[in-house]
């Protein structure tokens, strides 16, 4: 009855949403990750920490397919992102969204087309349930259907956020990633975007990747926490786990006194 | 992923639909229409609806099946906690009027022309408003003369017209030939061979030298210039030029107006000069015109006026296309579709002002430079 049930290389159902394996890049001589396993089971929220320039963003690239590693392989839902195949490729790239730092809003499109553009690209759904969806995706991400004809040079950071998660989760995605979700809001709109996202979450059972190096984000969301350092990953566990590695990393960045703070917060 | 499917049967008299597997984006999106139009006929026949079997709902099912229920719940549906949270979010989506197409207003065609009009007077305005400034910038520059953007000026100077060279000395040159070409054709059915260096001279020096280094100015510069302000603008650099009290139209526009204005007259002697070049080659290969015969004519038949005319054409065709460059670069908004937008103006306006300013040029110097 569907047509993809029938291809080859469809994702068995227990496979990993994310299975890196010995992954390598390179950029000219400098190595910036250096032979990484990393699996993301189905539900798990997953903070991806370390000192600039570790190479955060650029593993979180090389999930989503932008980039493709000098060595090793990167599957999603057990197929791999760099496949030669353009169907299985497309397929793949439905199941997740993608939040971008600075919300990547496309600026010529209104807030409510920028919704709706994933959505008709399917060619699937007539207009009226497009514009209902829209309208839904909204109300989740707690936006009136006035904001919909806004274009996003008329929008507040926040706004932005909201809209660009709107857009994430415009295809129902089983894998949602962040890039610094809550950098360049106030910790306010921060907390209250970190609240958004755990109930969205909770409702729709996404599994979440996520770069950050905000600690408040992190207690709030990560169910599990990996630290990037000297290339490698250093450590990997709850968040208490990590924050007790004896890793000089690992003490610098738990270390200042928010960083308690928020481990206790955490804790409770 | 299971695939989602309904069932129906009767059971007593009443309509029992049930409904299983996964009710989301993924699995119903080609069987949609298929769906609906089940949904809605069994919905018509008030149908008790059982969905404890399905396995996941996203918003997609949810609004699926609230509209096929008339956007009412039904009198008997058994559906798990979660699953009614999700209806409940996508039932609370008030439904806008539809857009209702406006009736045709018969004074449509008269506010397009004044909508026209205002838009046309808004940009003279805008343009006379920036020239006013450029006057301000160099009043304020003679008292000054530590803040001229020498750096600027030159940069402006090299990129518009030193690296322009060889793509206007090719253009001159084969408009050159071509004119000379079909010119002597004609030329030599009326046995008027000679006549080719006038006719040369005067359209080249005074007319498409100007004309085709403006084309090729507002194309390869104004475009650059426009685009560069309007991603500078896009960008907030302007915003950060100002907050540094340093005057954007002083550092951005001025040196740009200023450089195109002493390059564009150069590049249209080295245009004519090529287009002569061209002429001549052509015209000895063509006619057996000797060089030196060409040589000896010019300055004979062409009065040196038509040089001055194509100079103080170039002049005013590089600060024309220089003005309308950073208007349109300073317009642009912050987004994509309006930096495009202000480039394509940028060019079309300052080619379509070339033409005009050309023409008015043609009325005022008809009496000039013809021997």
């Amino acid at each position: 009855m569907l047509g993809h049930h029938s291809l080859p290389a469809a994702s068995p159902e227990n496979a990993p949403v994310i299975a890196i394996r010995g992954l390598w890049t390179r950029f000219g001589e400098t190595v910036v990750h250096r032979d990484i396993d990393l699996t993301v089971a189905a539900g798990e929220m997953l903070g991806l920490v370390g000192g600039s320039g570790s190479g955060k963003t650029t593993l979180l690239r090389e999930i989503v397919g932008l980039l493709a590693p000098s060595q090793g392989t990167v599957e999603l839902f057990g197929s791999p992102v760099q496949s030669d195949d353009p169907e299985l490729r497309r397929r793949v790239r439905r199941r997740f969204g993608m939040l971008f730092q600075q919300g990547a809003l496309y600026s010529a499109l209104s807030v409510a087309d920028n919704i709706a553009f994933p959505l008709r690209e399917l060619r699937q759904l007539d207009e009226d349930l497009i514009n209902d969806l829209v309208r839904v995706k909204l109300a989740m991400v707690e936006l009136e259907p006035s904001h919909g004809a806004l274009m996003p040079a008329e929008l507040s950071g926040g706004m932005v956020k909201r809209v660009a998660l709107a857009r994430a989760l415009a295809l129902e995605p089983e894998l949602l990633v962040l890039d610094e979700p809550t950098a360049g809001l106030d910790p306010d709109r921060s907390a209250s975007f970190v609240t958004l996202i755990r109930t969205l979450q909770r409702e729709l059972g996404f599994s979440v990747v996520m770069v950050t190096h905000d600690l408040d984000t992190l207690a709030g969301l990560a169910t599990r926490v990996a630290a990037l350092a000297d290339q490698r990953i250093v450590a990997c566990g709850t968040l208490a786990e990590v924050a007790s590695m004896d890793h000089p990393f690992t003490r610098r960045f738990f270390a200042s006194e928010r960083a308690q703070a928020a481990l206790q917060a955490a804790a409770r | 992923m299971s695939p989602a499917t309904l069932d129906d049967e009767v059971q007593g008299g009443l309509v029992q639909a049930r409904l299983a597997g996964d009710w989301t984006l993924a699995t119903l999106g080609p069987q949609l229409s298929v769906l609906d139009a089940r949904l809605r006929q069994l919905n018509a026949r008030s149908a008790h609806w059982d969905l404890r079997a399905v396995t996941r709902l996203d918003s997609v099912g949810a609004l699926l099946l609230w509209r096929a229920w008339g956007e009412r719940w039904p009198d008997e549906t058994a559906i798990s906690e979660t699953h009614r949270r999700v209806l409940v979010r996508a039932a609370g989506v008030t439904l806008p009027v539809r857009a209702v197409r406006a009736p045709y207003d018969p004074a449509t065609p008269l506010l397009l022309v004044g909508r026209g009009t205002l838009t046309l007077l808004e940009h003279s305005l805008g343009v006379i408003a920036l020239i006013g400034q450029i006057v301000l910038d160099l009043i304020y520059l003679i008292g000054h003369p530590r803040d001229i953007p020498w750096r600027e000026f030159s940069a402006t100077l090299y990129k518009s017209g030193a690296q322009a060279l060889p793509v206007v000395a090719l253009v001159g040159f084969l408009i050159g030939v071509v004119l000379s070409y079909l010119s002597s054709l004609q030329l030599k059915t009326f046995g008027a061979d000679v006549f080719i260096v006038n006719l040369l001279g005067i359209s080249v020096i005074r007319e498409l030298g100007p004309v085709l280094v403006a084309v090729l100015v507002a194309g390869r510069s104004g475009s650059a210039m426009t685009a560069q302000i309007g991603v500078m603008r896009v960008t907030e650099e302007i915003d950060a030029l100002a907050t540094m009290g340093i005057s954007s139209s002083l550092r951005l526009v001025l040196p740009k107006v200023l450089a195109l204005s002493l390059a564009t007259p150069l590049l249209v002697l080295w245009c004519s000069a090529a287009g002569m070049l061209g002429g001549m080659v052509s015209a000895h290969l063509e006619m057996g015109l000797s060089y030196a015969y060409f040589i000896d004519t010019l300055p004979k038949v062409v009065p040196v006026a038509n040089i001055f005319i194509g100079l103080g054409k170039g002049v005013a065709f590089g600060v024309l296309v220089g003005l309308v460059a950073c208007y349109f670069g300073l317009r642009v908004r912050p987004n994509t579709e309006s930096l495009s937008a202000g480039t394509t103006s940028s060019v079309v306006t300052s080619i379509t002002a070339v033409i005009i300013v050309d023409a008015v040029f043609a009325v005022l110097t008809r009496s000039q430079g013809i021997p």
